[in-house]
C-alpha cells in the first residue's frame, strides 16, 4: 500500500516556475514532476537558465511565480509557502546540495570528519564516537582513506575535495540532491571514477538527483530523464537516449552534433 | 578640577537610558545579544568599554564597586577602571567580594558566591560564539534566530579530533535556558557551573561589538559538550602555595630559570582572606606576597611597595 503511494505521489512538483531578474529572463514558466528513484538532467549552455533553476528549486533564490511541492514526511507542501526555518531544516535533512566548487560547500578550516559531521550534529547527533564512526564509514564509500579524516580539505586534491562534499551532503541519507555541475573543473579520469561513484550510490540509496550540467556524457551516464533549456525555457525534454539519440528541437540537434568525438 | 564637568559615572543620562534598555531587553530574553549605540569611552577598546559603559548605567553612588582582571584587583586594567569610576562617580570602592555591589570583571568569576544584591559585569571583547566557524554576520544572526546550533558542536568535534579531548579552556561555549548559545566571555570554563543559577545579576558588555547580554538571576546554563565526551572544568592539580585552597582556580607562576614554579590563587581577594584566616599553603610562611607575585606576572616588578 505504501509503496503504491510513493509511486503514484511524485517527490517534486514544479509547476509554472518564473524568475526574472529585472527585464531578463532568468527561467520562464519551468514545470516538471520528478519521481522517487528518479535522476534528472538539466542541460543548456552557459546562460540558459539552468543553475537560476536549480537555485530556486533548493531555496536559494526566490522566484518569481510557480509553485515547488515537496513531498514531505508529512505529505506534500509548496516549498516556496513555507517559512524559513522549516525550509532550512528540509535542506539540512532531506535535500542536498552538491555545488560545482568543492570550495563552495565545504568548510575549508575544518577536518574532513568535521566537514562530514556537521549535517549530524545539525540534526541533533550529540554522541562524538557515532560521529566519527558514520564519518569515517562515508569517507570509505566515497574512496578517501580513513587515515585522512583528520586532514583539511585544502590539503586535498581537487577530486577528493568533490567526493568529501557528496560523502558530506549525503551523510545524514537525503532523498532529494541538488547537483550544480559536479564533475566541472576536474580532469577526465577524475570525472570517470566520481560519476562511477555517484551512480553507485544514486542507485544504492535510492536518491532522487537534479543534475545541471553542459556535459553531456555526464547526463548520459546518471540521468534517467532529460531537459534541454535554452535562453531560460524548457525546449525539450523526455528520455535521456531518446532525447540525446533523436533530437527534436534544432537547438538540441546543435548541442548533440557539438559533442567532440574522440 | 574638572572631574565636575562630568555627569556622574561619566555617560550622560540620556546615554544611560539607552544602555539600560538594551540590558532590559537583554535581561528579558537571556542570552541574546543586544545591539546599542556602543560610546567612544576614554580608554582603548580591549580595556573593557564594553564592561565600563554597562556599569556606569547601573552605578548608584550608593554603590560599593569592585574591579577585577583575571581574578586580581591590582592589575592595570582593574586599577585603571576602579580609578575612573572613584573620579567620574566617586562611589566607594572596595577588594573584598562581599562588600561590593556592583563588580567589574575581567576573564574572571570571584571564587567567593555572589549575592541577589550583587551585580557582575563582564568584559566581552567577541560576543558571538559562533564567528570563528561563520564569518558572516548575517548568517550567525540567523542561525541563532532559527536555533541552528550544529556548527557549534563542529567547534568541539575539531576539539576531540586533534587533541583526544574538549580542548578549549575559556570562552566554552554554553546554552542558556535551553535556547540561546552565548560566549561567557573568556573566563576559563572552571568558572562555567557558577554561570548557572546564579543569585546574582550577571551583564555582559563588549563595547568595540556593540552588543549587550544578561544572565537573570537563577538562570539556567549549560556548557556544550558531546554524551561521550562530558564538559569538564579544569583547573591546575595543585593546592595554591600561599594559602593552600585546593578549590580555587590557579594561576602558574614561572619563580627561576631552573624550572621553579609556584601555583597562587588568580582571585587575590580570596587568597589573602583565607591567609588572613591562617591559612597557610607550601610556600606562604616566605616573603612573597600576592600583590608582588601579581605585579611580577604582569611583568611590572618591584613596585614602590617592594620590600627587598
Amino acid at each position: 500500500m505504501s509503496r503504491m503511494e510513493t509511486l503514484t505521489t511524485p517527490l517534486l512538483q514544479v509547476e509554472h516556475l518564473t524568475k526574472r531578474y529585472g527585464t531578463r529572463i532568468g527561467c520562464a514558466d519551468v514545470s516538471f514532476d520528478l519521481w522517487p528513484g528518479e535522476v534528472l538532467g538539466i542541460v543548456g549552455e552557459s546562460g540558459s537558465g539552468k543553475s537560476t533553476l536549480l537555485s530556486c528549486l533548493a531555496g536559494h533564490l526566490t522566484p518569481d511565480a510557480g509553485r515547488v511541492i515537496f513531498d514531505t514526511r508529512d505529505g506534500p507542501r509548496d516549498v516556496l509557502a513555507m517559512g524559513e526555518p522549516e525550509r532550512r531544516r528540509l535542506s539540512r535533512s532531506d535535500w542536498a546540495f552538491v555545488h560545482q566548487n568543492p570550495r563552495d560547500g565545504l568548510r575549508m578550516g575544518v577536518t574532513a570528519g568535521g566537514n562530514v559531521g556537521e549535517r549530524l550534529m545539525a540534526v541533533g547527533a550529540r554522541h562524538y564516537g557515532d560521529i566519527r564512526a558514520k564519518a569515517t564509514d562515508w569517507l570509505g564509500r566515497v574512496e578517501i582513506a580513513a587515515e585522512r579524516i583528520d586532514d583539511r580539505p585544502s590539503a586535498f586534491s581537487g577530486g577528493m575535495q568533490q567526493r568529501l562534499q557528496i560523502a558530506r551532503n549525503l551523510v545524514t541519507g537525503p532523498r532529494l540532491v541538488f547537483m550544480d555541475e559536479p564533475t566541472g573543473g576536474l580532469d577526465v579520469s577524475v570525472q570517470a571514477r566520481l560519476l562511477d561513484l555517484l551512480r553507485g550510490l544514486v542507485r544504492e540509496m535510492g536518491l532522487s538527483a537534479i543534475i545541471v550540467t553542459h556535459d553531456l556524457a555526464v547526463v548520459r551516464l546518471l540521468a534517467d530523464r532529460l531537459m534541454v533549456m535554452k535562453g531560460g525555457h524548457v525546449v525539450e525534454s523526455g528520455l535521456t537516449d531518446q532525447v540525446l539519440d533523436d533530437p527534436q528541437h534544432a537547438y538540441t540537434q546543435l548541442l548533440v552534433s557539438s559533442v567532440l568525438q574522440v | 578640577m574638572t572631574d565636575h564637568a562630568y555627569n556622574f559615572a561619566y555617560l550622560d543620562e540620556q546615554t544611560k537610558r539607552m544602555i539600560r534598555r538594551a540590558i532590559l531587553k537583554g535581561v528579558a530574553v537571556p542570552g541574546y545579544q543586544v545591539p546599542f549605540a556602543s560610546r567612544e569611552m576614554p580608554m582603548p577598546y580591549g580595556w573593557g568599554t564594553g564592561g565600563v559603559q554597562v556599569t556606569a548605567a547601573c552605578l548608584t553612588p550608593e554603590d560599593v564597586l569592585k574591579v577585577i582582571d583575571q581574578g586580581a584587583d591590582d592589575t592595570t586594567n582593574a586599577v585603571s577602571i576602579r580609578k575612573f569610576f572613584q573620579r567620574t562617580a566617586g562611589v566607594a570602592v572596595t577588594d573584598a567580594t562581599a562588600a561590593a555591589t556592583m563588580i567589574q570583571t575581567r576573564h574572571r568569576i570571584p571564587e567567593q558566591a555572589l549575592t541577589e544584591d550583587q551585580i557582575l559585569v563582564y568584559q566581552v571583547p567577541i560576543p558571538e560564539p559562533l564567528r570563528f566557524l561563520e564569518p558572516r554576520e548575517t548568517e550567525t544572526r540567523k542561525m541563532h534566530s532559527l536555533e541552528e546550533y550544529g556548527l557549534m558542536h563542529v567547534k568541539l568535534y575539531e576539539d576531540i579530533a586533534r587533541h583526544g579531548s574538549i580542548a578549549t579552556a575559556y570562552a566554552y561555549p554554553v546554552k542558556v535556558e535551553g535556547r540561546y548559545v552565548m560566549d561567557p566571555s573568556p573566563i576559563p570554563k572552571f568558572d562555567n557551573p557558577k554561570l548557572s543559577d546564579s543569585p546574582a545579576l550577571q551583564l555582559f558588555g563588549a563595547g568595540r561589538e556593540q552588543r549587550i547580554y544578561a544572565l537573570p538571576p537563577y538562570t539556567q546554563v549549560v556548557s556544550l559538550d558531546f554524551d561521550d565526551h562530558p564538559f569538564t572544568a579544569s583547573k591546575a592539580p595543585h593546592d595554591c602555595d600561599l594559602c593552600g585552597a585546593s578549590e580555587s582556580y590557579l594561576d602558574e607562576v614561572i619563580m627561576d630559570d631552573a624550572g621553579g614554579r609556584m601555583f597562587v590563587c588568580s582571585d587575590t581577594d580570596f587568597c589573602a582572606s583565607r591567609r588572613a584566616e591562617g591559612h597557610v599553603g607550601r610556600l606562604g610562611e616566605d616573603q612573597f606576597s600576592s600583590k608582588k607575585i601579581a605585579n611580577s606576572f604582569e611583568g611590572i616588578c618591584g613596585g614602590a611597595e617592594g620590600t627587598q
